[in-house]
């Protein structure tokens, strides 16, 4: 498979009028895994719902595309099947949906018709890919995320990304609300989607995360922008410092610790 | 006030036509009393639908006299979808006004069991008829269309299972409605002390009809200790204006279990009501409903409590599409007397349009203080945050409503207690979504 390439230009965002991202620049590339991280609300998942294409995210400047092609032109569901994917941080219900049913609508609906994943084979990966992430085996026939608890919503989604296998993902906050186990479970998934085919940003408040999770870059974002950028040592700077000593190299002094916009959605 | 039945189907036709069939008389003079009365009653009022300008009872012929050639191996594939002809031993089928299949395993026909076409059991079994018919569930005087149905009754089928008799294979009604005469349909299920049954129609239109009537009365009687379950499954096309009243009565201990895919195309004002009579009766009614295109359509469901400790529990789910409405009412009634008895009921409708209308009315009526009640309703449109989702997995926006679709049909549809009718119902839910 030829490499994918994700770019992020000058990209400004608003809700409902506000604006919360003031012009990102990012690229990824597959084979690349990417992670950010700065204070709460400071656009954050803001950015990752842009790209994917939440309704309530009004792009007022700025371009993304994939491997040259506009993504923000693409319906949300041709995104995803552009090779896009989302890990959300409050996954919706669906009622009397099967996850079973969910993942094998959403893989034929990459795959298009005419080239259906047979059943044997699809229920072959469900099963091997539970086990890896220690699902219940009836999670499968669970109606998707109904009654989940939180832990379980965060290893639907990653089990949801390695069945799909897109070429470039967005883990918002995967790691929120995870213990120590959980944590390590999840990351073990993620680890094992790493190969020259896959791209991933990391989106996390925490350096804790990166003990399991290794990033090629790290990018701290502060009142929606990229403000620095660097290699995993920046993301144990960090941990160690936290993010004061940016804020002075950089000369910002009102940086809010609001909760996020956007972040229910 | 005029007479809605125009002139040709007068008094002097309903005389006839009973005496063409060689209908007993007492069913002639019940006929003849029912039509003096069409005029005097007034429609019935189901809440929230403005019913008084639809056609129910005009027409212009009575009873059609074409039969498909070549009996029930002709009938179209559509038909024979519904009937499995190898294993069906116990099945009726009546193509518009007429009888072209019947059949009853000679097991059950030892035992006693009775399936046949009204008109027939009329005749052989009169005083089992006499006894049930329109005397303890439906009467001809509740209002103008039930005195209607009984003046001009032109089909229907008759199921009577003795006392003990536990009849295990579920027994089978197709009404196919075609040309233009109104299908004006009589069920009687009756299950005598101690018997039990499953009991499985379907209602179904060959093409769309410019102004076609179906007017649809069911009676079902469980006596003591009686197990019916009776499901139905209606796909009348659009031009088809339907009423439909399906009415059980549950003595002491019985238990009426009802599961009702009502897929019409058409406007269709239908009632469901149990009347628990017996202590200790049990009744349940699970509906599911799709509305589409221009229909309105009106769905009570009743339960009614005169026994004591008996228990009725009432879930409805419907899906309304472009500019279609869809009311539920549910009424649970616990008449003073019938302590310790339970009423439940749950109805929900989503919205999939701008222009689509729904409506849940849950009504709960209580005489008696010992009791247990309880309601659930909602109407709602499609969450666009749970669209988003299921769209970021690169699932097209269509494909994601059916599948939330199925969903919110699929805690009702799971439940149907015949796998025939909910696989049938899952097929007819997926054509008309689409």
């Amino acid at each position: 498979m030829a490499s994918s390439t994700l770019t992020i230009k000058d990209l400004h965002v608003a809700v409902e009028g506000k604006e919360i991202l003031k012009g990102v620049n990012l690229e990824v590339k597959t084979g690349e895994f990417h992670a950010i991280m700065g204070p709460n609300g400071t656009g954050k998942s803001t950015l990752s719902a842009a790209i994917m294409g939440h309704p309530k995210y009004e792009v007022t400047k700025g371009t993304v595309t994939l491997d040259g092609q506009d993504v923000l032109e693409m319906e949300v569901d041709e995104r995803a099947r552009a090779g896009l994917f989302l890990a959300m941080q409050y996954p919706s219900e669906i009622s009397g949906v099967t996850n079973a049913d969910f993942l094998r609508t959403a893989i034929n609906s990459r795959r298009g018709e005419g080239n259906e994943i047979p059943l044997m084979p699809f229920i072959k990966k469900l099963d091997q890919t539970m086990q890896l992430l220690e699902m219940d085996v009836n999670m499968g026939q669970r109606y998707v995320n109904e009654g989940f608890s939180g832990g379980e919503k965060k290893r639907n989604e990653i089990l949801q990304l390695m069945m799909l296998e897109p070429k470039i993902a967005i883990l918002d906050e995967i790691d929120s609300g995870l213990d120590i186990d959980a944590l390590k479970v999840v990351a073990k998934g993620i680890n094992s989607m790493r190969n020259e085919n896959f791209g991933c940003i990391i989106i996390t408040h925490y350096q804790r995360l990166l003990n399991y999770i290794t990033p090629d870059y790290v990018h701290v974002m502060m009142q929606g922008r990229i403000v620095k950028s660097g290699g995993p040592e920046l993301a144990l700077r960090l941990e160690a410092e936290g993010y004061d000593w940016i804020k002075k190299e950089l000369g910002i002094e009102d940086e809010t610790e609001d909760e996020e916009v956007g972040q229910e959605a | 006030m005029t007479i809605d039945v125009q002139n040709p189907f007068d008094q002097k036709y309903v005389e006839s036509f009973s005496a063409g069939r060689s209908e007993p008389e007492w069913l002639k003079t019940f006929r003849l009393n029912a039509y003096e009365r069409i005029s005097q009653l007034e429609l019935p009022k189901p809440d929230k639908t403005k019913i008084d300008k639809w056609n129910f009872t005009r027409f212009t012929e009575h009873v059609s006299e074409k039969a498909p050639a070549g009996g029930i191996e002709q009938l179209p594939e559509k038909v024979k979808s519904l009937i499995d002809l190898e294993n069906a031993k116990n099945l009726y089928v009546q193509y518009d006004q007429q009888p072209i299949y019947a059949s009853l395993s000679k097991e059950l026909a030892d035992q006693g069991v009775i399936f046949t076409d009204i008109l027939t059991a009329v005749k052989e079994h009169g005083d089992l008829v006499k006894k049930y018919f329109m005397t303890e569930a439906v009467k001809a005087d509740d209002h103008r269309l039930t005195a209607f149905h009984a003046a001009l009754f032109n089909g229907g089928a008759f199921l009577y299972i003795p006392k003990n008799v536990q009849v295990e294979e579920p027994v089978q009604a197709v009404y196919i409605h075609d040309e233009n005469a109104p299908l004006i349909n009589h069920v009687l299920v009756v299950a005598d002390d101690n018997s039990s049954v499953t009991y499985v129609e379907n209602y179904i239109s060959l093409r769309e009809a410019s102004d076609g009537i179906v007017n649809i009365v069911s009676e079902v009687i469980a006596n003591t200790n009686a197990k019916i379950v009776y499901g139905a499954v209606e796909t009348l096309a659009k031009g088809v204006t339907a009423y439909v009243n399906r009415r059980g009565v549950a003595g002491k201990d019985a238990s009426i279990q009802w599961a009702l895919g009502l897929m019409n195309d058409g406007n269709t004002v239908s009632e469901n009501v149990t009347l628990l009579v017996g202590d200790g009766s049990y009744g349940d009614t699970k509906t599911v409903v799709v509305g589409r295109g221009e229909q309105t359509q009106n769905f009570t469901t009743k339960v009614i409590h005169f026994g004591k400790a008996s228990e009725g529990f009432i879930l409805q789910h419907g899906v309304v599409k472009d500019k279609s409405s869809v009311v539920f009412n549910g009424i649970g009634k616990i008449e003073h007397g019938a302590s310790k008895s339970n009423a439940q009921q749950e109805s929900r409708v989503l919205m999939l349009s701008e222009k689509a209308r729904g409506d849940a009315n849950p009504i709960l009526l209580i005489d008696e203080d010992d009791v247990l009640a309880g309601h659930a309703a909602s109407v709602g449109r499609v969450d666009p945050i749970q669209l988003y989702y299921m769209m970021s997995r690169g699932i097209p926006k269509a494909e994601a409503e059916r599948l939330i679709i199925h969903g919110f049909l699929a805690p009702v549809v799971n439940q149907l207690p015949i796998e025939g009718v909910k696989k049938q119902l899952i097929e007819v839910i997926e054509r008309k979504v689409k």
